[in-house]
């Protein structure tokens, strides 16, 4: 069952259009991946699902109209937007962070998903009480990660999680989120430029072009399409 | 000796206020990231409220304590209204100079209105405290004594820090606000109502300026539209010599800015208003060595 259905998606900022009928499916348990070059419209289809930009079509989430609702309300319902530059509350400290991510929870769990989180990411356990901002970039994916885990989403949005980390951090998020997506039933969108490590834990791929979708399939089968990779992938 | 000692009290005294507006500052640069120069004008409009309410003669004549609540209530209320009406309309503009503007223009605009609707004779504030003074200790004949008024002054505006401090750092509510005042966008992506918070910001800053405005006019013999004027300039400095960020900074800084002003006027005396200078170029050497301010966190920011 689908979860997520965008159909003749587009918006853009102000007169500028940078989506172009934009129709995206996102399965219940998948991971889908968006993939495309800078300026393609990656990151605002994230925008216009999360409210974050008036948006023309529709967003449907688990059966339900979304389009025009705010940020907020969007949030509420169940899906965890982790923005570019990794939405870091910089002065706060890490538990505080964490905290913020399950700040509308009103079950009494929030402490034992604190510790499970800990266990997963040990380093944001070692550094709890230390200034958010103060921690690397790998590190600041890391906590963004665990932050929108806090708020038991049932859609993970996330934009470029690879920009500006070293290969190897950025081949163990992946590797978490991968183990997330198997072994807890989280289902993804995740935006990137790196078509590689995206595809290997995805279901099912989407590459943008110039705010259209130019070409969708199974994640395996964009991987291996000689034709897809030299046209639009770049390896 | 026990000249000082009484100057020290009654400088810890007039901190307490200084620290009180600067926590009104503190509170709105924590949650909003704006210097609200209109603070002052914000409280001394709320003081006029206060003594129309409380005042046997010219106003309503309720029990100082009754007006001084509804006061704040109202200030409360207006404060929100200010943030939503007039600083969120300038802010989408993405130019903090454009927030500055209107602050000063508020604070122009307040005073003005106030003297227009409540006259610029000097008026009396009916004091919620009771009279006369306690011997603290005597030493050699000398007695230190220091009023009642002073004391519930520095226990009702430490009460007033301690309460907030409590929202801030332990709360929900106070977690959604510091989350708004550090990335907006990212709160809103939590599922927080950022525009609420920042009217939440200015409501209790407005509250907390009336709260302070009402005490320290009681405290005077008598008070008109110059009432914030020197005390919002100490204020303003007592935060940044707190850090900024700081409550607890904000009201020892305003204590600190509150003797080294007494001190002054008792022993530096031969010139007008240089009580003034001292404690301003004392905060300014402090600067100069610690940046962020006595209590203020180093800022490291990777990205």
């Amino acid at each position: 069952m689908s979860l997520l259905e965008l159909a003749n998606l587009r918006g853009g900022y102000g007169p500028v259009r940078v989506l172009h009928d934009i129709d995206l499916v996102v399965e219940e348990g998948h991971v889908a991946v968006v993939l495309g070059a800078n300026g393609a419209g990656k990151t605002t289809t994230l925008r216009a699902i999360s409210g974050l930009i008036h948006a023309q079509g529709d967003v449907v989430f688990d059966g339900r109209s979304i389009l025009g609702r705010s940020p907020d309300a969007v949030a509420k319902l169940g899906i965890a937007h982790v923005p570019q530059g990794r939405g870091t509350f910089t002065d706060l400290t890490v538990e505080e962070n964490l905290r913020v991510g399950a700040v509308n929870r009103t079950d009494g769990e929030v402490k034992s998903d604190l510790d499970r989180w800990y266990s997963v990411f040990p380093r944001l356990a070692d550094r709890r009480h230390q200034e958010a901002g103060s921690m690397s970039g790998g590190e600041q994916q890391m906590l963004a990660l665990a932050r929108a885990m806090m708020a038991r989403p049932r859609l993970l949005l996330l934009d470029e999680p690879s920009l500006g980390l070293a290969p190897l951090v950025t081949r163990e998020l992946f590797a978490q989120l991968g183990d997330l997506n198997h072994n807890h039933g989280l289902t993804v969108l995740v935006v990137e430029q790196n078509a590689n490590l995206a595809l290997d834990i995805g279901h099912w791929g989407y590459v943008l072009e110039a705010g259209r979708i130019a070409v969708q399939g199974a994640a395996h089968e964009l991987h291996d399409d000689e034709a897809v990779r030299k046209a639009y992938l770049g390896f | 000796m026990q000249l000082f000692i009484e100057q020290v009290l009654n400088g810890i005294g007039n901190g307490v206020v200084y620290g009180s507006v600067a926590l009104a500052l503190v509170l709105i640069f924590r949650t909003t990231g704006i210097l609200n120069f209109a603070q002052g004008e914000m409280a001394l409009f709320s003081t006029y409220i206060t003594w129309k309410l409380a005042s046997e003669s010219d106003g309503f004549g309720l029990p100082i304590v009754a007006a001084i609540g509804i006061s704040m209530a109202i200030a409360f209320i207006a404060g929100a209204a200010i943030e939503r009406v007039l600083i969120r309309p300038v802010e989408q503009a993405r130019s903090p100079l454009n927030v500055v503007i209107v602050t000063l223009g508020l604070f122009l605009g307040l005073n003005s209105v106030a003297q227009l609707i409540f006259g610029t004779d000097p008026q009396l504030m009916p004091s919620p405290f009771p009279d006369g003074n306690v011997e603290l200790f005597s030493s050699g004949g000398d007695a230190v004594v220091v009023s009642k008024a002073t004391i519930g002054l520095v226990l009702v505006l430490l009460a007033e820090c301690l309460l907030l401090w409590f929202l801030l750092q332990r709360t929900k509510l106070g977690l959604k606000l510091r989350a708004v005042a550090s990335n907006p966008d990212s709160a809103r992506l939590h599922g927080i109502k950022a525009g609420t918070m920042l009217m939440l910001g200015w409501a209790m800053a407005a509250a907390i300026g009336a709260l302070a405005g009402s005490l320290v006019a009681s405290q005077r013999t008598g008070f008109d539209g110059s009432l914030m004027q020197i005390i919002i300039v100490y204020a303003f400095a007592a935060a940044a010599l707190g850090g900024f960020d700081s409550l607890i900074g904000a009201v020892v800084a305003g204590v600190v800015v509150g003797i080294a002003d007494a001190l002054t006027i008792q022993y530096v005396d031969p010139l007008e208003g240089i009580e003034v200078v001292v404690p301003l170029g004392l905060i300014f050497v402090v600067l100069i060595i610690l940046p962020n301010g006595l209590f203020g966190r180093r800022t490291v920011e990777r990205v």
